[in-house]
C-alpha cells in the first residue's frame, strides 16, 4: 500500500463509466426490459382546468395488443402523495392542461401508443387563469420561496436610501419559461415480484423515489429498489420522485406484469418542471463613485395550482454586494399552470440576469468600468446575515477573466464596432452560487487481495461524480485508484442525497472520505493487512453537517462574452465566451471543465432561445418539442472557454470543495445582455433576445 | 391483430428476420426487438439525433425511419463500429480523451453523426459554411472548426459538451486526412 497522500484528486481522471457510455453499452432507465414486459402511454388532459365528466375506453381496449387502461376510476388506490404532482389518477380534477388522466398499457410500445389515442375523455371545463401579470390580484408574498429561504428581507431603510441617492437605476427584467429537456426523457420500468418492487427510474436520487413509493403503496421502504445508474441529465427535473415510477409501478400492480413508462418529448414540458417566468424590478441606489446605498430587488412569479414553488430570484442580490438598505421580496400567484420546479440554479440563474444586468445599467450611470464597478462594491461581510465569508474570490475572478479576455483595451462606447452588417460588442457579469452540505452515508469494504469497494447511493447524472467519488476513496484509503470500486446509483445502497443544488460532490463525498478513512484505521489496527473475510467500515455525516458553520459560503465566477449582432436580421451570436470560477478545490479539472461549459453553453440558451410561451387559450406550453424550444445547438456554440482560480478554504469539507454543477449557468445571460448593450446601444430586458424582439430597436 | 410485416435488417453484419408491427421504427426495431440500446430515443421526433445511425452507410435518425421501409437494409449502430486492438472505434477513444461527452445519452448519436460527417466531407459533399470558392464538387471539403459545427448540428447535447465533440472529431478527421 502506498503512502503517498492526495494522487488522485485533482488529477485529469477520464471518466470511469466512459468506455461504457461511447460503446452504447451503459444502461438507462427505459433500456431495461423484465421478461414479459408491458408498455405504457400516458393520457394528457386537453382543458387546462375542469373535471373528467366520463372516460371511454371501449375502442382503445379495442385496439390490437391493448391490456389495459388505467383511469382515476379503475387504479389501484395508494396513499396520498406528499408532492402533488404524483397524484394522477386519483381524482377526477384537471388541474392544468397536459395533467395524465389515464394510462394505457399494451403489449408493445406502438399498440401503447395508439390504444392511449383512442380513449375518449370528456370533461366539465371550467374558465382558467393562466396569464402572470404584475397587477394579478391573487399574488401574495409566500413565507419562504423555493430552498426555504425568507420569502421577503428587509434590511435599514431602503425607500429613505433610495430616495436621496445621487444615482439611482430603477429597471424590471422579465423571463420566459423554460424547460429543463434533458436527453434522456424521464422513463421508469417498474417490476413486483415476491411482495417487493423494482423500479427503474430516470431519477436525480433513488433514495426518495424509494421512499416515496414505500410511502404511496404502504410499503417497507425494505423492500422496494429504485435504481439509477446511468441518467441522461437532469437539470433538476428529475431531482425529486416525478410521475413516471409511480404510474409504472400502478400500472404493473394492476396488469401483474413488468411495465415501461416512457414520458414522450412532448409530454414533458407539462409534466416534469420548468423553470417559471419572472418578472423582476431591480432599484439601485448608489453614491457617485457607483457605491450602492439601497438595492431593492422585488420578483413576481407563478405557481401551480396544486403545490407553491416560488423561483428564489431576489436571493443573490441578498448576498452578492455593498447593501446597507435592501429589500429583497417574491410574490406568486398560483395559475391554471403545469407546476414549475426545479431548473439549473433556480433563483441563482433568474435573479443574477437581473442584477447583473442592473448592475451594467448602473455603470453606465455612474460612468464606471463595469468590472471596477463590482470590485467597488465588493462587500465584507455577507450583507444580508453579517457573517464573514469563508472564502470569496470574485474579484479575482473578475480580475484574471479581465486579463484573459483583454477587457482593459475595450472600448467602453456603444454601436461602434462594425464589421460589415455585423455590430460587436462584449459584456461582463458575476456569478454566485451557494454551498449546500446534505447529510449523506457510505460504506467501504477492503478485500485481501487489495481491493476496495466503495458503495454509496449517488447519482451521476453525467456530472462525473462516480469518477470524483472514486478519486476522494482512492486519497481517503491511501490506495491507487485502479484498486477502488465503486457502485452508486442504487436504492439499495447507503443512502444519499440526491444530485442536485450542486451539492452531490461535497455531501457524498464527505461520507466517502470519512468511511475510507475508518476503514483504513481498521486496516492498520489489524496490522495493515487485511484478513481473508475482508474488513468494512461505515460513514454518516449528519452530525458533521449539522454542527453547521459561522461562515456564509458561495462559490463565484466571472463571464466575459463578446457577441455580434446582424443588424439587418437582429440574430445575435455569440463569437466568444469565458469563464473564471471560483470554486473551492477543484477535484477533477476535465470533468469540472465539462461542467462550467455546459452551465454557460445552457445560459446562452437562456440568453437567446430558451423561451416557452403559455397559451392563454389552450393552457399550457405550445412549444413541445426541439424544433420550437431551441436549445443551443454545436452551430450556436463557439469558443467556451472556462478557468479557475486555486481556491483554499477550510471551511467546507474534507476535500475542500465547492459545487460546480450550476455556477456556469449564473450570471451568463446578463454577460450576453451586456454585451449585446455594447454592441448596439440597445438594453433588452427580457430573455430570450430573440431577433424579433430586437429588431425592433436597430435603426 | 396489428398489420405485421417479415422485416430483414442486416444489423452490424448480423442479419435479422424479424415479425414486425408496421408501425415500429428502425429505432424501436433496434432498441426493443434486438436490445441494442446505442441508439438511443431522445425526441422520437428527428429534431435531436440521439438515435442516429448508419443506413446502408449514410446517418439517418432511425426513429424517424420505419424498420418496414426498410427491409434488406445494411444498419451500423455504435455497437458495431470497427474497432482497434485496444476495443474502441478511433472517435470513441477521442470522444473519452476530449471529455466529448456528460451525460452519455446523446454520445452514441453524435459518434455515428461524426463517422458519416467524416465521410460526406471525404467524399466532397459541401455544407451551409462551405465557402463558394472552396474545392471543386466532389473533391475532399477540409473539416474545420465551423465545418464540423455546421455538420453536426443535427445532434444535441443539452450538457453542453459541444467543444470538446469538435475537438475529438477534429483529432480524427485530422488523422485521417495526414494518413
Amino acid at each position: 500500500m502506498t503512502t503517498s497522500r492526495e494522487r488522485a484528486l485533482g488529477a485529469d481522471t477520464v471518466r470511469i463509466e466512459g468506455p461504457a457510455k461511447v460503446t452504447g453499452t451503459a444502461l438507462y432507465a427505459a433500456e431495461h426490459t423484465p421478461d414479459g414486459c408491458l408498455y405504457a402511454w400516458v393520457v394528457p388532459a386537453t382543458v387546462a382546468r375542469g373535471r373528467i365528466v366520463s372516460i371511454d375506453t371501449a375502442a382503445a381496449l379495442a385496439e390490437p395488443g391493448a391490456v389495459a387502461v388505467l383511469t382515476h376510476e379503475n387504479a389501484p388506490r395508494i396513499e396520498e402523495p406528499d408532492d402533488p404532482i404524483l397524484g394522477a389518477l386519483r381524482d377526477d380534477r384537471v388541474p392544468h392542461r397536459g395533467w395524465i388522466v389515464a394510462v394505457a398499457v399494451a403489449e408493445t410500445p406502438e399498440a401503447a401508443r395508439a390504444t392511449a389515442d383512442a380513449v375518449r375523455v370528456t370533461y366539465a371545463t371550467e374558465d382558467h387563469d393562466v396569464v402572470l401579470t404584475t397587477d394579478h390580484p391573487g399574488l401574495y408574498a409566500p413565507e419562504t420561496a423555493n430552498g426555504g429561504y425568507p420569502g421577503s428581507r428587509e434590511r435599514g431603510d431602503f425607500d429613505a436610501a433610495y430616495a436621496a441617492a445621487p444615482l439611482t437605476v430603477d429597471v424590471t427584467y422579465s423571463m420566459d419559461p423554460m424547460h429543463n429537456h434533458p436527453m434522456e426523457p424521464h422513463a421508469a420500468v417498474a417490476r413486483w415480484h415476491d411482495g417487493r418492487l423494482t423500479v427503474h427510474d430516470s431519477s436525480q436520487g433513488s433514495a426518495v423515489v424509494r421512499e416515496t413509493l414505500a410511502a404511496l403503496f404502504a410499503m417497507d421502504p425494505a423492500h422496494v429498489t429504485v435504481i439509477s445508474e446511468h441518467v441522461g441529465g437532469g437539470f433538476g427535473s428529475k431531482g425529486t420522485p416525478r410521475p413516471q415510477p409511480v404510474l409504472a409501478a400502478l400500472a404493473a400492480r394492476y396488469v401483474g406484469r413488468p411495465v415501461k413508462l416512457a414520458l414522450h418529448r412532448s409530454q414533458l414540458p407539462a409534466l416534469v418542471g420548468h423553470r417559471p417566468s419572472t418578472i423582476q424590478r431591480v432599484r439601485l441606489g448608489a453614491g457617485p463613485d457607483g457605491v450602492i446605498r439601497a438595492l431593492a430587488h422585488e420578483v413576481i412569479t407563478y405557481t401551480s395550482t396544486i403545490k407553491e414553488f416560488v423561483e428564489q430570484a431576489a436571493t443573490p442580490a441578498r448576498t452578492m454586494y455593498t447593501s446597507p438598505h435592501s429589500r429583497t421580496t417574491h410574490r406568486v400567484v398560483a395559475l391554471d399552470v403545469p407546476s414549475p420546479s426545479w431548473m439549473r440554479a433556480p433563483g441563482e440563474a433568474s435573479g443574477m440576469y437581473a442584477l447583473e444586468s442592473a448592475m451594467d445599467e448602473l455603470a453606465l450611470v455612474a460612468g464606471v468600468d463595469p468590472v471596477q464597478l463590482r470590485v467597488r462594491n465588493e462587500p465584507s461581510h455577507e450583507p444580508d446575515s453579517g457573517r464573514a465569508y469563508s472564502s470569496r474570490h470574485l474579484v479575482e475572478c473578475l480580475r484574471e477573466g479581465a486579463r484573459r479576455f483583454g477587457w482593459r483595451d475595450r472600448d467602453p462606447r456603444p454601436g461602434v464596432r462594425a464589421r460589415g452588417r455585423f455590430l460587436l460588442g462584449s459584456g461582463v457579469a458575476a456569478a454566485s452560487y451557494p454551498v449546500v452540505i446534505t447529510p449523506s452515508t457510505a460504506e467501504a469494504r477492503a478485500a485481501a487481495d487489495g481491493g476496495f469497494l466503495v458503495r454509496v447511493n449517488a447519482t451521476d447524472i453525467g456530472t462525473g461524480a462516480r469518477t470524483v467519488l472514486a478519486q476522494i476513496a482512492a486519497d481517503a484509503l491511501h490506495a491507487p485508484l485502479d484498486r477502488v470500486r465503486i457502485e452508486i446509483g442504487d436504492s439499495d445502497l447507503p443512502r444519499a442525497p440526491l444530485a442536485g443544488g450542486s451539492w452531490g460532490t461535497g455531501s457524498w463525498g464527505w461520507s466517502v472520505d470519512k468511511a475510507c478513512r475508518a476503514l483504513r484505521s481498521r486496516i492498520e489496527a489489524a496490522g495493515g493487512t487485511v484478513p481473508a473475510e475482508g474488513l468494512s467500515a461505515s460513514a454518516d455525516t449528519t452530525d458533521d453537517v449539522q454542527a453547521g458553520t459561522e461562515f456564509a459560503r458561495h462559490a463565484y465566477g466571472a463571464h466575459f462574452v463578446e457577441v455580434q449582432v446582424d443588424r439587418d436580421t437582429g440574430e445575435i451570436r455569440v463569437r466568444r465566451m469565458l469563464g473564471v470560477f471560483a470554486a473551492g478545490r477543484i477535484l477533477n479539472p476535465r470533468t469540472a471543465r465539462s461542467q462550467f461549459i455546459g452551465g454557460m453553453t445552457m445560459g446562452l440558451g437562456m440568453a437567446l432561445m430558451e423561451g416557452a410561451t403559455i397559451d392563454p387559450v389552450a393552457g399550457d406550453f405550445p412549444e413541445r418539442d426541439l424544433a420550437s424550444y431551441h436549445v443551443p445547438a454545436h452551430a450556436d456554440v463557439r469558443s467556451v472557454e472556462a478557468y479557475w482560480i486555486e481556491e483554499e478554504d477550510p471551511h467546507l469539507n474534507p476535500m475542500g470543495s465547492k459545487g460546480i454543477g450550476e455556477i456556469g449557468i449564473v450570471g451568463t445571460a446578463a454577460a450576453i445582455g451586456n454585451a449585446v448593450r455594447h454592441a448596439t446601444g440597445v438594453r433588452l430586458r427580457e430573455v430570450p433576445m430573440r431577433p424579433d424582439r430586437l429588431l425592433p430597436h436597430l435603426g | 391483430m396489428p398489420h405485421t410485416s417479415e422485416v430483414m435488417l442486416h444489423v452490424n453484419g448480423t442479419p435479422h428476420r424479424l415479425t414486425l408491427d408496421n408501425r415500429t421504427t428502425v429505432l424501436d426495431a433496434l432498441r426493443e426487438h434486438l436490445r441494442l440500446t446505442g441508439p438511443k430515443k431522445g425526441c422520437d421526433h428527428g429534431q435531436c439525433g440521439a438515435c442516429t445511425v448508419l443506413l446502408d452507410g449514410r446517418r439517418a435518425n432511425s426513429c424517424l425511419s420505419l424498420a418496414v421501409a426498410h427491409s434488406g437494409a445494411r444498419i451500423t449502430t455504435v455497437e458495431g463500429l470497427p474497432r482497434g486492438t485496444d476495443g474502441l472505434h478511433p472517435l470513441q477513444q477521442a470522444f473519452l480523451d476530449r471529455d466529448g461527452f456528460q451525460c452519455g445519452y446523446c454520445t452514441p448519436g453524435q459518434i455515428c453523426s461524426a463517422l458519416g460527417v467524416i465521410a460526406e466531407a471525404a467524399g466532397g459533399h459541401p455544407s451551409h459554411v462551405t465557402a463558394a470558392d472552396g474545392p471543386p464538387p466532389g473533391e475532399p471539403v477540409p473539416l474545420t472548426a465551423d465545418e464540423i459545427r455546421e455538420r453536426m448540428s443535427g445532434n444535441i447535447c443539452r450538457c453542453a459538451a459541444y467543444p470538446h465533440i469538435v475537438e475529438a472529431i477534429e483529432d480524427v478527421a485530422g488523422a485521417a486526412v495526414t494518413s
